[in-house]
């Protein structure tokens, strides 16, 4: 690890003064991946801002009736928190679902968004890996991937995201709210990540020293019966293998509204909006499930070694939507 | 201008106040290892996948690889050193030497750090990722062995202690619990589920 | 868990009774101090730099710019470090040549060690040796292993059975299985990370480690630094696990080295990704298993082929194939082991080497000709019970196999067992159930120890053991305890220093029987003098016991100890998640020290085997020759979460030929877990999965047999 500086910051506009000023520097909230990767060489800032104790540790209620989640709200207080269980659960599932007891932690919803890929190309900087050395090239493609991308992945990188929160957070249309020098900004996190394409490197839409500050959750009645579900190689304190975040709300055998999201298959969490389409209005049946998730991964295009991962989230489509649907018929 | 690479800080472990200067580099695990000599807490992977390093910060479990030292300063540490009163020890502490909740040992300072967390995260009401129901309308739920095991899964042992640390943990929790709730509600619950634990 | 018999022997009672380690309260409250944690004036630390080629040259290190960073005091590669000699037998054999630092130029795998970089603290030493610029001449290189690979042979230190003529019995067979089972690179990954440090005091080397044998990590030192044997004094109090990786590595000569060049001392600590590469592995393993039995299932022919990896520098042997031939009966029998030398570091001995994998091949052709022959696969081992050694034709010194299965099968309810594959469902779950046996040779090797009867009443036992974990300590302190008939409270146990003499290490399942006959020894002739009466000087009365000849003395007979293991598993086929939900082991495994150790011993064997079976696996990308994700991340091991009630269980089985009754059991709780978790996948499923680890892809892909079966 190279030597660094080190500064708090106590309020949002210093410490969007000093990331904006210093190319080199990085926000440091519970540091559970940016010192990991410090560590292996892969991040190498010149300097930490340490942004734990700005104020925005707070979980409120908007207006309209969403959530407002601040950025260095630990993942643990996230996953406790009684609106959060009472009205995303598939949110608070996600969160406890990732990592373990003692990295929740310390972890941040900010950071959470802003983790690198557990690629173990990535990782390692004695291998080539275009997302950590543009150019380079991706061993992954002809070595190990059966971990790897199905969506949305390119010739240039087949690493996937390892959130598990930002699955239930892509479900429920979450908005991130950053501040910059030049004033604060938003991103729907539909927009947040960016196409892999030929820039693997290049990850979010954040502009450059941007500092996340906070989400918003829109309000959505069908997310308070919802679910996530992960598949890992491990029963815990594993990164995924395949995941979803499903909502449903049947009326009378309709589907009336439906929320899909996939993790653990793209660059990014992966909102299955063809699938969406596919069941709105029509039979919540096991064969509708089906045909929807047939539907989401007609894109997929699958390594010789992940080729499972087509069946698996089909699989866990039709198993989650069955169990909502089932739950809401009683 | 070149900014300072290390800082004086000052740390508060188990009640006291160390002062040292360190590097930026230093995480709270290295501060505690190398420069207090407080080695109880151990290096078992260095990135937050093992849990060996595991103490608390203001009460709460972390594992200390991935805390940097400086980013510790103001904050409340307890390591496994402040765990037990004087020469008494911790019913967690009680539990794992009574029944074999270790091997080598190497893992078990993290075990018995994150056991105190998860007794403390059940009574606080916290859901796990096999909480059947996470509402909070749904009530706590008992602290069954298929909780501890979850909720402990941050603390690897290789030697294959596991089966006797969740008794452990089990067996603490209902100690715990009767000791700081005495109304019979909580008590019983704890008490059988520290029967689950140990039975199943 | 519940002792199914209690042991008879014992004169004060302390052997058989449960007994909490001596030092579990150090180990609960922080206070127990591992090899890197010991304090010393003026230590200076010592970082690895690995090669990052797989095959080729170093044509340089630039030292320079190293050098000139804060805190570091030099940087030892093959141009300037000191001459060593690699040329001698130790314990084992050769060293592997990864242990002769710096001593040419050669690059003969991934993450071999090119350079050592020394400084004040370890930040420093870790941020040059991440700076050092090291050039090499890369060359084409060859990982790949499997089934077909070219090259394999009979390496010399193996003998292949040969009894009958398997291809003839085969051929008259009315029930044949012949199937392939493979199982991958799986590593130690004791928590507790190699760490050694070393120093000249008054012209003695002392080093402080983490081993499995401080006389055996002493005299290898000695021998490469051409010192006398008496000049090296080797610690190693508390080990944090150890599985067969922890004897001597590279980070004790670089630590060595260091000290010498610098004459201050000097530690060595490796990280969890070098621990990848420098201590050794288990070897990955293709198996052929053909059973030919008659109709109600009598084996007529068994035939073992194992395929195990070595390196290009050193050959290290995986005796998969020695599994089966103390095991059943049969006409005919074939066993051997070959290797294939590809760029791959050498592996070595790892938690019940070869039967481990063994095990799991031979365990489950077991099951699929149970199934092939329509009969229970308890019944199918009991019809093949052997009265001698199948391949020696000695007798057993005790065998207890089938004990173990008639207790294990009433504990788990086998009897109520529906043969049926693909018949059990509880909501995504399909339920099954299966067994193996399990065997592991037990031994004992020449070891001293010697007993001091104290003036204060107190005795001193001093015995080069190693407790990595097993409970060594506090099982030799019962074992002395009834050997002097006092209580263990009177008993000071002093292990784990070379100066204490040569002792067996803690491996093979050997440690605790081979000291305890030693201690034992020592402790009657001690008993003996005291009889005599005199009082005792200030300085106490010495007694030292060395079993070498008794050992040596031991008739030939087929010696090993036997389990039955039982699993319950659920495995949902659309996820591909399997889970364990019960687990069930009863061992004949020689007379039990300490019932509460020896449990977890036991339970920490069988988790092995279930993690073993459905998690471990080491990933080498054959582009690079390096892993991908080597660390705790990538390289999967049990979680709490995977596993659950296990239970234990012994039944009355004393070596008599053993002072003690000892047989060993460090190894068998893992040997046949695998494939009795595989069997019941099978039971729950229909489909066989003969590669390990069971993933969920693959139990995804594999599906299912089940469907119209329930």
């Amino acid at each position: 690890m190279r030597e660094f500086g080190y500064q708090r910051a106590s309020d949002v506009q210093g410490a969007v003064a000093l990331l904006g000023a210093d190319p080199g520097a990085r926000a440091l909230g519970g540091g559970t991946n940016l010192v990991d990767l410090m560590k292996t060489g892969v991040e190498r800032p010149a300097q930490l801002v340490d942004i734990r104790e700005l104020p925005l540790d707070r979980i409120e209620t908007t207006d309209d009736g969403g959530l407002r989640i601040g950025a260095t709200v630990t993942n643990s207080d996230l996953a406790a928190h009684p609106e959060v269980r009472r009205r995303y659960p598939a949110l608070a599932q996600a969160v406890l679902a990732g990592a373990s007891g003692q990295l929740r932690n310390m972890a941040t919803v900010g950071g959470n968004l802003l983790q690198r890929t557990r690629c173990g190309y990535f990782t390692d900087v004695t291998q080539a890996c275009n997302k950590r050395s543009p150019g380079s090239g991706c061993p992954a493609v002809e070595g190990e991937h059966h971990q790897h991308a199905i969506l949305g992945a390119s010739a240039h990188c087949v690493a996937v995201h390892p959130s598990d929160m930002g699955v239930a957070l892509a479900a429920f249309d979450a908005v991130v709210h950053y501040e910059t020098a030049d004033g604060p900004g938003e991103l729907p996190l539909a927009e947040f990540y960016l196409p892999v394409g030929t820039t693997p490197h290049l990850e979010t839409a954040l502009p450059p020293g941007a500092l996340i500050t906070g989400l918003t959750l829109p309000p959505a009645p069908v997310a308070a019966a919802s679910r996530y579900r992960k598949v890992r190689e491990r029963a815990s304190y594993a990164f995924a293998i395949g995941s979803i975040a499903a909502a449903l709300d049947v009326r009378d055998g309709v589907v009336h509204e439906v929320r899909l999201a996939f993790g653990a298959v793209a660059s990014r969490p992966w909102r299955a909006r063809e699938a969406e389409r596919a069941l709105t209005g029509g039979p919540a049946t096991a064969e509708a499930f089906g045909a929807a998730a047939d539907a989401e991964l007609a894109a997929a295009a699958p390594l010789p070694h992940n080729g499972y991962k087509v069946t698996l989230m089909r699989n866990l489509v039709v198993a989650v939507l069955t169990e909502l649907a089932e739950e809401a018929a009683r | 201008m070149a900014l300072s690479t290390s800082s004086a800080i000052t740390l508060h472990i188990n009640g006291e106040k160390h002062s040292l200067p360190v590097d930026h580099r230093t995480t709270l695990l290295d501060a505690l290892r190398e420069h207090l000599d407080l080695t109880g807490t151990k290096k078992g992977c260095d990135h937050g996948q093992c849990g060996a390093c595991t103490v608390l910060l203001d009460g709460r479990r972390a594992v200390s690889c991935l805390q940097l030292a400086v980013a510790a300063e103001g904050r409340a540490v307890t390591t496994i050193e402040g765990v037990a009163d004087g020469e008494r020890l911790h019913p967690v502490q009680e539990a794992f030497l009574d029944l074999d909740g270790y091997q080598c040992g190497y893992c078990t300072p993290g075990q018995v750090c994150s056991a105190l967390a998860v007794i403390e995260e059940h009574a606080a009401g916290w859901p796990s990722a096999v909480t059947a129901d996470v509402s909070p309308d749904a009530g706590p739920p008992a602290l069954t062995a298929e909780e501890i095991r979850e909720r402990m899964s941050g603390n690897l042992c290789r030697c294959g202690a596991y089966v006797s640390i969740v008794q452990a943990v089990a067996r603490a929790a209902a100690a715990t619990q009767s000791s700081n709730t005495p109304d019979s509600d909580g008590t019983s619950h704890a008490a059988d589920a520290a029967d689950a634990a140990v039975s199943a | 868990m519940t002792t199914v018999t209690t042991s008879t022997a014992g004169t004060t009672g302390s052997v058989g009774a449960a007994h909490a380690r001596l030092e579990g309260r150090d180990k609960v409250t922080g206070a127990a101090r591992y090899a890197g944690e010991v304090p010393f004036a003026e230590l200076a630390h010592g970082w690895l730099v690995l090669s990052t080629i797989t095959r080729g040259r170093i044509r340089s290190v630039e030292t320079g710019p190293v050098l000139e960073m804060p805190g570091v005091l030099t940087v030892l590669h093959h141009g300037n470090a000191p001459r060593i000699d690699g040329n001698y037998q130790g314990m084992m054999g050769p060293p592997d040549p990864v242990i002769q630092v710096f001593q040419h130029d050669r690059v003969p795998h991934a993450g071999w060690p090119v350079a050592l970089v020394v400084a004040e603290t370890s930040e420093q030493a870790r941020e040059a040796a991440e700076s050092l610029v090291v050039r090499y001449e890369e060359e084409p290189h060859d990982v790949v292993f499997g089934a077909g690979s070219p090259g394999a042979y009979v390496p010399d230190s193996e003998t292949p059975t040969e009894k009958g003529d398997v291809e003839a019995e085969l051929a008259s067979s009315a029930v044949v299985v012949d199937a392939e089972y493979t199982t991958p690179e799986e590593h130690h990954s004791a928590m507790e990370p190699h760490a050694a440090m070393a120093r000249w005091d008054s012209g003695r080397l002392e080093v402080v480690d983490s081993n499995q044998g401080s006389m055996w990590v002493a005299s290898e030192l000695a021998k490469l630094f051409s010192l006398d044997p008496g000049a090296v004094r080797v610690r190693s109090e508390h080990v944090g696990g150890a599985f067969g990786a922890k004897g001597i590595r590279p980070h004790q000569v670089c630590a060595v080295m260091a000290a010498t060049v610098l004459h201050r001392p000097v530690r060595v600590v490796l990280t969890r990704r070098q621990t990848f590469s420098l201590v050794g592995y288990r070897s990955p393993t293709a198996q052929r298993v053909r059973l030919g039995a008659d109709a109600d299932g009598r084996l007529r022919a068994v035939d073992h082929q194992a395929l195990s990896v070595t390196s290009t520098v050193h050959e290290f042997l995986e005796r998969s194939a020695d599994a089966g031939r103390a095991m059943y009966a049969a006409d005919a029998l074939h066993t051997v082991n070959r290797l294939v030398r590809v760029d791959v570091p050498t592996p070595t001995f790892m938690r019940a080497p070869g039967e481990a994998p063994g095990s799991f091949a031979l365990e489950s052709a077991l099951d699929e000709l149970a199934e092939k022959c329509g009969i229970d696969p308890i019944a199918l081992r009991a019809r093949n019970e052997p009265a001698v050694g199948p391949a020696s034709g000695l007798p057993f010194s005790s065998r207890n196999l089938l004990a173990c299965f008639d207790e294990g099968a009433a504990r788990f309810g086998w009897a109520q067992r529906d043969p049926r594959p693909g018949i059990r469902r509880e909501g995504r779950w399909l339920l099954g159930t299966g067994t193996a046996a399990s065997s592991f040779p037990s031994g004992a090797a020449p070891s001293t120890a010697s007993v001091t009867a104290e003036a204060d009443g107190s005795f001193t036992v001093r015995i080069t053991a190693a407790d990595v974990g097993t409970g060594a300590r506090t099982a030799l302190t019962l074992i002395a305890a009834d050997a002097l008939e006092v209580a263990p409270e009177r008993i000071r146990m002093k292990i784990a220093d070379s100066d204490f003499g040569p002792a067996m290490v803690a491996g093979g399942s050997m440690g605790t029987r081979s000291w305890a006959w030693a201690v034992t020894t020592a402790a009657a002739d001690l008993r003996e003098q005291l009889a005599l009466g005199g009082g005792i000087p200030p300085q106490g009365i010495t007694v030292r016991a060395d079993t070498g000849a008794a050992v040596q003395a031991l008739t030939q007979k087929e010696r090993h100890s036997f389990g039955a293991q039982f699993a319950e598993v659920a495995v949902d086929v659309t996820s591909g998640e399997v889970r364990v939900r019960r687990m069930l082991g009863v061992f004949a495994a020689g007379r039990i020290v300490n019932p509460l150790t020896a449990r977890s011993q036991f339970i920490g064997g069988m988790t092995w085997g279930l993690s073993m079976a459905l998690h471990e696996e080491a990933v080498r990308d054959q582009a690079s020759g390096g892993h991908v994700g080597a660390d705790l991340a990538g390289y999967h091991f049990a979680a709490h979460a995977d596993v659950p009630p296990i239970e234990a269980a012994w039944v009355e089985d004393p070596d008599p030929d053993d002072p003690v009754g000892i047989k060993g059991i460090g190894e068998i709780g893992i040997v046949g877990a695998a494939a009795a978790i595989a069997n019941a996948v099978w039971h729950a499923t229909g489909v066989r999965h003969r590669n390990l680890p069971i993933r969920p892809d693959r139990v995804l892909q594999a599906g299912t047999a089940a469907h119209g079966a329930g």
